[in-house]
């Protein structure tokens, strides 16, 4: 039984030296790389996650947890199987048609990574028909949609019809976020989750998902 | 500097009720202690309401033209929202904005041509965000370029560099500042504006940052602000930096608008 306390110390502080340092040195005292994984980097990224939301850390902070926990995998990744990283889920992302904002996508794709998450990022200026063949290619089990613009908020519920004409609605989970987005206005277009900023997207995420 | 007040936007609370009970006397109310703190316009916007932003937006237009007699700066990226709204505005007013987005650019063009109005040129390309200096100038350029093909005169044309969040790029700060210095160069006698709460997105103490950037922006030649008037300290910052680099004869705005009480005490 591995200690990972200062592994985790090292990822919410974005020390990326340190952090990558006790990842070696864990691995060499034996411990397993889904172990390290899961009660180490993704544990710093929960609590990072969390800090986020109470607004006791900010998005500076944030950026740099991520990539500490980045190199750190760097050091796992040949440990594990392809396909071995079982995952939290699939989560299919991205900004909508007509708009080319990225920043609040990115940042959420980030800590969904960092939380366990699998994603595929669709990037910016997304149709509802890139959305529908993406999301038949990789099954995912959330697809989350980003719009910063009023004017293209409608391409959201356009997506969801555009899911259930290909019959895949009811296979996958339905988020929304970005700036001129709203609790309500999920509820209208009958989305099945809305999340305000990038640490109560993984928490809202989980919740989706019924994991932990 | 030119000021546009931008507290008549439907993402607040306060501005959304009254608009859905179609208060004009609270609308009003805002304008004018905007007008009183020196906006030059006054920035309408009613993004939120959706599929009744045309209405909504014509409805403000009108709400605060009918008592004050200054111009709007109609806000959207709607092009059907500002070609409505416009139709009911006295005056010269302020569309914002067009980008080269080809869809928006080809909309709007039509509605900045056929009357006299003075037009937020937004750095945004077709495809992309532009991140650095090089791109946004690229762009701002483009814009300016097609706008006066088209007739209109430089002056009425006001570059928006695109304010990035610093806290996502330690750059980003950078990059706007270093586009409106190129722009403002290249070009004289246009104009270029920008809002100042993106730079502070994802940070703590977000109007300190946003008053800071204000300073910069106005070193490096920013002619026009979107900003809340009626914030003190921010009108302090603008107005002593304005002086700081002589462009107060006298001293007399910054005197003036001390002995009103319009700049917090330092």
């Amino acid at each position: 039984m591995s200690d990972y306390k200062a592994l985790i110390e090292a990822v919410i502080k974005g020390d990326i030296k340190t952090a990558v340092a006790e990842t070696q040195s864990v691995l060499d005292a034996g411990s397993n790389a889904r172990d390290i994984l899961d009660k180490g980097l993704i544990a710093g990224m929960d609590e990072v996650g969390e800090r986020f939301s109470k607004g006791q850390m900010f998005v500076p902070q944030m950026l740099r947890s991520a990539k500490t926990m980045k190199e750190c995998m760097k050091l796992l990744e040949p440990f594990f199987q392809e396909g071995d990283i079982t995952s939290k889920g699939k989560v299919l992302i991205g900004t909508v048609k007509g708009d080319l904002h990225d920043i609040g996508k990115n940042l959420v794709s980030m800590m969904m990574e960092g939380a366990g998450f699998t994603i595929t990022d669709l990037g910016v200026d997304v149709s509802p028909e890139s959305f529908v063949q993406k999301a038949k290619e990789v099954e995912p089990d959330i697809v989350a949609m980003s719009a910063l613009l009023s004017t293209t908020m409608p391409s959201m519920p356009r997506t969801i019809e555009a899911l259930q004409r290909a019959g895949i609605r009811d296979k996958v989970k339905v988020m929304i976020g970005g700036a001129p987005v709203t609790e309500k206005y999920a509820q209208e277009i009958k989305a099945d989750s809305y999340a305000s900023d990038a640490g109560s997207a993984v928490s809202k995420a989980k919740n989706l998902l019924g994991v932990s | 500097m030119i000021i546009v007040g931008e507290k008549i936007n439907t993402s607040r609370k306060s501005i959304e009720e009254a608009v859905k009970k179609r208060d004009a006397a609270f609308i009003t109310k805002v304008a004018r202690d905007q007008a009183e703190a020196g906006a030059h316009y006054i920035d309408v916007n009613a993004g939120t309401f959706l599929d009744q932003e045309v209405d909504c937006l014509c409805w403000l237009v009108k709400a605060v033209q009918k008592e004050l007699d200054l111009p709007l700066c109609l806000d959207s990226p709607n092009p059907t929202a500002l070609s409505e709204a416009i139709k009911h505005h006295k005056g010269e007013p302020m569309i914002n904005s067009i980008s080269l987005e080809e869809d928006r650019f080809k909309a709007l063009l039509p509605v900045i041509t056929s009357q006299p109005c003075h037009v937020v040129a937004l750095c945004m390309a077709q495809t992309s965000m532009p991140t650095t200096v090089e791109e946004r100038v690229q762009v701002g350029s483009e814009l300016i370029n097609r706008l006066t093909d088209e007739g209109i005169p430089l002056e009425n044309i006001y570059v928006d560099p695109l304010v990035q969040p610093v806290s996502v790029g330690t750059g980003m700060g950078v990059a706007t500042l270093g586009a409106i210095n190129k722009i403002m160069h290249d070009f004289p006698g246009v104009n270029t504006i920008c809002g100042l709460s993106n730079i502070s997105f994802g940070l703590p103490e977000r109007r300190l940052i946003n008053r800071n950037f204000l300073a910069l922006c106005i070193s490096y030649g920013l002619s026009a602000a979107i900003l809340d008037p009626t914030d003190k300290q921010l009108m302090a910052t603008l107005l002593a930096v304005e002086m700081l680099l002589g462009r107060d004869e006298y001293c007399e705005n910054f005197i003036d608008a001390y002995q009103k009480g319009r700049i917090a005490r330092g």
